[in-house]
């Protein structure tokens, strides 16, 4: 469209706000836009910790918390309780994840595993997993085994919820098909079902790995030896803000970084699905 | 279903129903039915909705108990929906060998599907075709295990008006080619008249009506009594025969 037309439109009489100069974006400039308000944001607190306006100690200047990353990163504690707090989420996941993704197969498949196990597990279910957290230190005391026990809790559910959800879904017509091909029990679970279930599974994982994350942020703030949440109960001890902020940062970071790797197995894993697959 | 001892009539038969009841609880849909087909017979199936033709068909297939009578099929039957049922997460190939046991599978289901005319599309995705190619990955699925009859339930029923046209040729070569005995199950009276060897009218649970078609003389004559069987009425007589 030339210029012209466009003032013809703008100052004629077709009344539109998509028409008038000035305010047309393209889809690249309203994505820099999208990034400037953040930024601009974080220069305004700079701005505002630099002269003083806002208390250090209360919240310090972004300059200071990527300091103190650099600093922490280089004498290797970052590092450390990096590692730390992702192996109890890694370990605690897989924990979780396994026992949700077998109860819920078995409830899935069979109607009297429904029977026995699913009202009892939805009960369970009913309490915010993190309420229980007391009893747990009861159980468990503050170590290691606490904070696994949380994470196991808070990403069984979701899984055993999609997975049932997912074979439950499988459109019969396919399951009957694979009897018309001859597919034995065994086939008909791998090459129908499961596949079948799959894009809810996915599911499941994508909420439980944002539930194990809020866990192992409540577990840690209590009696950690090492880890992030230790990190940041640490530094309260000698008001280290900045070193608070910097573990409330990474722990986003983190919450990004695992929805991001949800989101690559979905894609990888559902190819064929048309909402998913990467492309023809 | 009964499967018994391949007698010597399974030389020549594809199926044989001998008195077959299918019930629903109290309501009985078929009663004492009794079919043969032969090796390379296509026989078309005709009726009204719930005349209990899809029934017979999912009788044949063993997908349904039945409550009285034989069914006596030489090995496995082959089944075409009228939705083309491909797996979405399997390649074409890996669908047309869904259940298939045999070391050479991928060549197998290169040689169905390149009957079918997809034979360059092996590695594609179901989401890519259209209705028309999806139905012939579905067909090729269906003979790459060399059955030796072939249920077709209405498989052109949701295919445009030219497509339909294709396939009919389409299967009536591959039948010719690889001989199994067909049962379809259509609405379709010109469908019917074009593929079937013979033609039965299904009405209330038995066979009502049946026509051998040899000639095309015998189609013309076949389809006005097809007509008046299936209860169709037209204004001004029967349509001339043309």
């Amino acid at each position: 469209m030339s210029v012209t037309t466009q003032f013809d439109v703008a100052g004629g009489r077709i009344p539109s706000s998509a028409a008038s100069p000035g305010v047309r974006l393209g889809a690249g400039s309203l994505v820099a836009l999208s990034w400037l308000v953040p930024v601009l944001l974080l220069i305004v607190w700079e701005a505002l910790a630099r002269y003083g306006w806002i208390e250090p100690q209360l919240l310090p200047a972004p300059s200071k918390v990527a300091l103190t990353a650099y600093k922490l990163t280089v004498s290797g504690t970052l590092l450390h309780d990096l590692s730390v707090s992702l192996l109890r989420a890694a370990v605690g996941f897989a924990i979780g994840g396994g026992i949700g993704f077998a109860l819920g197969t078995l409830v899935g498949f069979s109607r009297l595993a429904e029977a026995l196990i699913d009202r009892s597990v939805q009960m369970v279910r009913a309490i915010p997993f993190l309420a229980v957290l007391p009893l747990v230190i009861v159980w468990l005391g503050v170590g290691e085994g606490q904070k696994i026990f949380l994470v196991a809790l808070g990403v069984a559910f979701p899984i055993y919820v999609n997975t049932t959800l997912g074979i439950r879904q499988v459109d019969p017509k396919l399951i009957e098909l694979g009897r018309v091909q001859g597919l034995d029990n065994r086939e008909l679970i791998t090459r129908i079902i499961l596949p079948g279930a799959l894009p809810s599974i996915l599911t499941g994982v994508r909420f439980s790995l944002a539930t194990a994350w809020l866990a192992l942020v409540v577990a840690e703030t209590i009696g950690a030896q090492a880890g992030l949440g230790f990190l940041a109960l640490d530094a309260r001890e000698f008001l280290r803000t900045d070193v608070i902020v910097l573990t409330v940062v990474i722990y986003a970071l983190i919450g990004v970084g695992a929805d991001s790797l949800a989101r690559l197995l979905e894609r990888r894993l559902l190819t064929w699905h048309p909402n998913y697959g990467a492309g023809r | 279903m009964t499967v018994q001892p391949p007698a010597s009539a399974f030389r020549t038969n594809a199926v044989v129903v001998s008195g077959l009841r299918r019930a629903y609880g109290e309501r009985t849909v078929i009663d004492r039915l009794d079919l043969v087909i032969g090796q390379g017979e296509f026989v078309v199936l005709l009726g009204e909705s719930g005349c209990g033709k899809t029934t017979l068909l999912r009788a044949l297939a063993g997908l349904d108990p039945i409550q009285g009578g034989t069914v006596e099929v030489p090995g496995r039957p082959a089944v075409v929906f009228q939705e083309h049922r491909l797996l979405p997460w399997e390649t074409l190939w890996r669908n047309v060998t869904l259940g298939l046991r045999a070391a050479d599978a991928r060549a197998r289901a290169a040689a169905a599907l390149a009957e079918v005319g997809l034979g360059d599309r092996l590695d594609d995705w179901p989401r890519n075709l259209s209705g028309g190619q999806a139905q012939r990955v579905a067909l090729a699925r269906a003979l790459v295990q060399e059955p030796k009859l072939l249920l077709l339930d209405e498989p052109f029923a949701a295919l445009d008006a030219l497509t339909r046209l294709r396939m009919h040729g389409l299967v009536k070569d591959l039948v010719a080619r690889h001989q199994p005995g067909v049962l379809l199950v259509t609405h379709d009276i010109d469908e019917a008249l074009r593929l079937g060897d013979r033609v039965l009218v299904m009405r209330r649970g038995v066979i009502a009506a049946e026509h051998r078609l040899s000639s095309h003389n015998a189609a013309a004559t076949a389809r006005a009594e097809l007509l008046r069987e299936l209860g169709v009425a037209l204004d001004g007589g029967l349509p001339s025969s043309h």
